[in-house]
């Protein structure tokens, strides 16, 4: 068994952030990584780090900007504290020597955004993720830190307690790659998810193929709350044959979006009267879709996004991964002709319920950054928020698993008096709900309940060992099928399914119908088997165990998404085509309870430190 | 040496015991979703479009090197054929991915952003060191030779071990050292447009190995910085924000025997970096300033 003081699941911006600040409070902490932490997918971010450290620019102007983005399913004290961290975090960065882009006079630049009302989003080029992620790799070799890599962790170890608040997590399981064993990881004072995006729910997807949401699906398993899952961010400009991300940085510096007939929609059609494309990523979004759906859409499937007239110099100087992006990825010369684009998915505003200080309902587990929900970003994340939300949300979950004392939080989590139960959901299948057979151990690796129906085991060693006993036994009994249902088919079905059917346009019909196939495919992978026998590098069984990581998250988006009757942010419902502040300030929250996941409801924090932000109707 | 084709499937007799199953699975797979797959398979092929190089139905042989060192049949190294229908825009990484996902789910690699900037699918492909993900099969010659990259250890089919790449990466203090951290709160340091657009291309590098592996001089000294890591110091000796006497000392970090000495300038690092990074330029002028540099005390 391995032993450390705290334990990062994840290398990538929130991962490495917050292994470099429990350092800095004194503790001994490893980090656990799928990958390497360079192959992260940090690393593909390009827009910018949104921080108010300018003349003219204040933290309250960010938290304003951030807050009418979300469309008002933001928490204050969670967005306030991305607004005031910020500048400190992005400034640490150019302390640590990232090579931000730089104007005449040597400092930092910044650029225009969707929804902001200040250029304050700092980059580097078109690649911030990349030096980002690189930059704090540099800062764990200095520190020593210790990295296992190429490890994957599958699950995580938590106490029997019934009551998943009393639940306390005292390491994780991990299988490694490269040799096949599975050992224990023992975390004295805490363990902290920060594993990414979930984009493999989708076969359009910025996001990389590692990013399948493992630390959210196994957090959710052993009983915290999914929160505001059904709120997936379709970035407006993705390439259509790849899903490549071309940044929101493009139109920052005034890139036009036109239809086939040459409009430039934006204006031509009123989406955005003011803003044009610059409107945030929910508006862009659905005026590209809604001019395909018009037939004023170029071989009926994307729109054009041009940047010839910013001229070679300005691009070379801040767009010049998009060149290369469009070449390699589409063979198109940005400089020469416009570069064709479509939404894609890009965001998962959900994830694991967390508070300010990256701490989640059971007790020493915590997630920050994509994989989290604090909630920053509510129901639309404004371009240029990711990366501060990994920087400042990393660093005070690493503090704070370390010891040190950051004040109460504000937020509160898991179910308090103040929740509402959802009654009454119209579902077509039960949720969660598998048959029973003799291998249901395979498929629920997640279950929290012991399976021998011994005593609660509750000793820290002791729960580490029977979880990594548990691993063995779904590991070994994959393993041992030889026949069966490829991994590979179930999540293209997934994919297919929740791309038809859980896309920016959502109706009831369509929801259910992606239940169903969720259910289907969940039967299925009782069924699923590991082709590849070997203990070396067996890329199958990790692909497999993902896999059900997909199809539970897959059902919490879609479940939440049938759930809430309004039309808010990244979430449109074609019956319900308006935002219902009376009844749906609130966030969305799922629980596993043991395999029969249940949906319920607390309310979204508008009270700020000083001041309450009212709802208003959001235009652009 | 098998062909793997999705009609018909011939095996050698090693490979029988590891693939009994496959054969099933491609001919009448397991009854689940055949429709949708059926589905999809058609609307794939509706995909297909009509220039030249993709004519509908048309596939092409990629041939990929196999090896696991604990699988009966598969110790010994080989190469296995796989039928690969062309589709536009169609790179390596998605033959590779075909070929695992409806042939063998065994074949192994690293792969994950799609898009050349997490660096693990550098490979050798037709003779040379280049991404998947950024090779188009329409730029190569049929057949496709995929091989993991050469002088490194195989871990397993395409997967080799980098940790000797880490180490050199990690030997030549890769991270910012500067001399005092600016005045006041939330002042960043000053940095001329000129000397970031100096380190610009230095700081692209995304750790793939491929000059590494392409680098005659690291094949034969091990203990050879290699150019990813002399790149990484160069990208921090000339970055104006550490200062001149840490750039001195590392100037003097890389003017060693096994430092950029040794490079005989053959520029293939350069012909290979998938980044279009100038990494023999970068070799030569830090042998320039660490000999400027010598010279100061005569």
């Amino acid at each position: 068994m391995h032993e450390h003081d705290v334990l990062v699941i994840g290398g990538g911006g929130a991962g490495l952030r917050a292994a470099i600040a429990a350092h800095e409070e004194g503790a001994d902490v490893a980090i656990v990584t799928k990958l390497h932490p360079v192959r992260s997918h940090t690393g593909a971010a390009e827009g910018g780090i949104n921080a108010a450290i300018r003349e003219g620019d204040d933290w309250e102007l960010h938290a304003y900007d951030t807050m009418k983005g979300s469309d008002y399913l933001g928490d204050a004290p969670a967005i306030e504290t991305l607004a005031q961290d910020s500048p400190e975090e992005t400034v640490q960065l150019e302390h640590w020597g990232m090579p931000f882009s730089r104007e005449d006079d040597g400092r930092v630049s910044q650029r225009p955004f969707g929804g902001l009302s200040f250029p304050r989003t700092t980059y580097a080029g078109a690649e911030t993720g990349h030096h980002l992620l690189h930059v704090m790799y540099e800062q764990v070799v200095k520190r020593g830190i210790q990295v296992y890599d190429e490890w994957y962790v599958s699950n995580l170890a938590v106490t029997d307690h019934d009551d998943p608040d009393e639940r306390e997590c005292h390491g994780v399981v991990a299988y490694d790659i490269k040799t096949g064993a599975v050992e224990g990881f023992k975390a004295r004072n805490g363990v902290i998810l920060a594993t990414g995006g979930t984009g493999q729910v989708y076969d359009h997807t910025t996001n990389a193929v590692a990013n399948t949401g493992d630390g959210a699906a196994m957090a959710y398993r052993a009983g915290v709350p999914l929160e505001d899952m059904e709120f997936v961010q379709f970035h407006p400009t993705t390439l259509p044959s790849t899903g490549v991300l071309i940044s929101e940085g493009v139109r920052g510096e005034g890139g036009i979006l036109y239809n086939s007939e040459g409009e430039r929609f934006m204006f031509e059609y009123g989406y955005a009267n003011n803003a044009g494309e610059l409107a945030s990523r929910d508006v862009v979004s659905r005026a590209e879709l809604t001019e395909v759906n018009s037939g004023r859409g170029v071989e009926d499937e994307y729109v054009y996004l041009d940047m010839r007239h910013l001229g070679e110099e300005r691009i070379t100087d801040r767009l010049e991964n998009i060149l290369h992006l469009a070449r390699d990825f589409e063979g198109v010369d940005g400089l020469e002709e416009p570069m064709p684009v479509k939404p894609g998915q890009h965001y998962e505003m959900g994830g694991i319920e967390t508070d300010e200080n990256g701490e989640t309902l059971i007790d020493g587990l915590y997630a920050a950054g994509e994989c989290a929900c604090v909630s920053v970003h509510g129901s639309n994340r404004l371009g240029g928020n990711a990366l501060p939300e990994l920087i400042v949300f990393g660093a005070r979950a690493g503090r704070h698993a370390a010891g040190a004392d950051l004040g109460e939080a504000e937020i509160t989590k898991g179910k308090t008096a103040e929740i509402e139960e959802e009654d009454g959901l119209d579902t077509p299948v039960e949720p969660g709900a598998v048959p029973s057979g003799d291998d249901e151990a395979v498929a629920d690796g997640g279950d929290d309940v012991a399976a021998d129906g011994g005593a609660a085991v509750v000793e820290p060693d002791e729960t580490v060992r029977r979880a990594v006993e548990r691993e063995r036994t779904r590991i070994e009994e994959l393993m041992e099928k030889d026949e069966g249902v490829k991994h590979s088919d179930l999540r293209a079905d997934l994919q297919q399914s929740m791309t038809e059917n859980v896309n920016v346009f959502r109706n009831e019909e369509g929801l259910k119908q992606a239940l169903e196939d969720i259910r289907e495919v969940r039967e299925a992978y009782q069924d699923v088997y590991v082709n590849d026998p070997s203990r070396t590098f067996n890329t199958d069984l990790i692909h497999t165990i993902e896999t059900r990581n997909l199809i539970d998250l897959a059902e919490a988006i879609t479940l939440g998404a049938l759930a809430r009757d309004e039309f808010r942010g990244a979430h449109w419902r074609q019956e319900h085509q308006e935002r219902k502040d009376d009844e749906w300030l609130k966030h969305t929250m799922l629980s596993w309870n043991d395999g029969t996941p249940e949906l319920w409801y607390k309310p979204v924090i508008l009270d700020g430190e000083d001041k309450t932000y009212e709802p208003k109707e959001r235009s652009y | 040496m098998s062909t793997q084709v999705p009609e018909e499937k011939e095996q050698t007799e090693t490979e029988q015991e590891v693939n009994a199953e496959t054969e099933a699975e491609i001919t009448e797979s397991a009854s689940y979703g055949d429709q949708r797959r059926a589905d999809r398979d058609a609307q794939r092929q509706q995909s297909v479009s009509g220039a030249p190089a993709d004519i509908e139905g048309e596939s092409f042989q990629l041939k990929v090197f196999r090896y696991d060192p604990e699988v009966e049949g598969k110790m010994e190294p080989r190469f296995d054929d796989f039928a690969i229908p062309k589709e536009k825009g169609m790179t390596v990484l998605d033959a590779l991915i075909y070929a695992r996902d409806r042939y063998d789910t065994t074949l192994t690699f690293r792969h994950s952003c799609r898009q050349a900037v997490c660096g693990s699918d550098a490979l050798f492909i037709n003779g040379r060191q280049r991404l998947g993900c950024q090779t188009q099969i329409s730029d190569l010659e049929a057949p496709v030779r995929v091989e993991p990259l050469p002088h490194q250890d195989v871990v397993k089919d395409l997967v080799v071990d980098m940790e000797h790449f880490y180490d050199q990466m990690h030997a030549v203090e890769p991270f910012f050292q500067p001399e005092e951290d600016p005045d006041g709160d939330l002042e960043e340091y000053r940095q001329t447009r000129e000397n970031r657009e100096k380190i610009k291309m230095s700081t692209r590098c995304i750790w793939c190995g491929a000059c590494m592996s392409s680098c005659n001089v690291a094949a034969g000294d091990n203990q050879y910085l290699g150019p990813a890591a002399i790149n990484k110091a160069y990208r921090f000796a000339m970055d104006e924000r550490e200062g001149e006497n840490m750039k001195e000392h590392r100037l003097n970090v890389m003017d060693q025997e096994h430092g950029v000495w040794r490079c005989q300038t053959q520029f293939s690092c350069t012909n290979v970096c998938p980044k279009d990074i100038p990494l023999t330029e970068h070799i030569q002028e830090l042998k320039r300033e660490a000999v400027k540099q010598n010279l100061k005390f005569w």
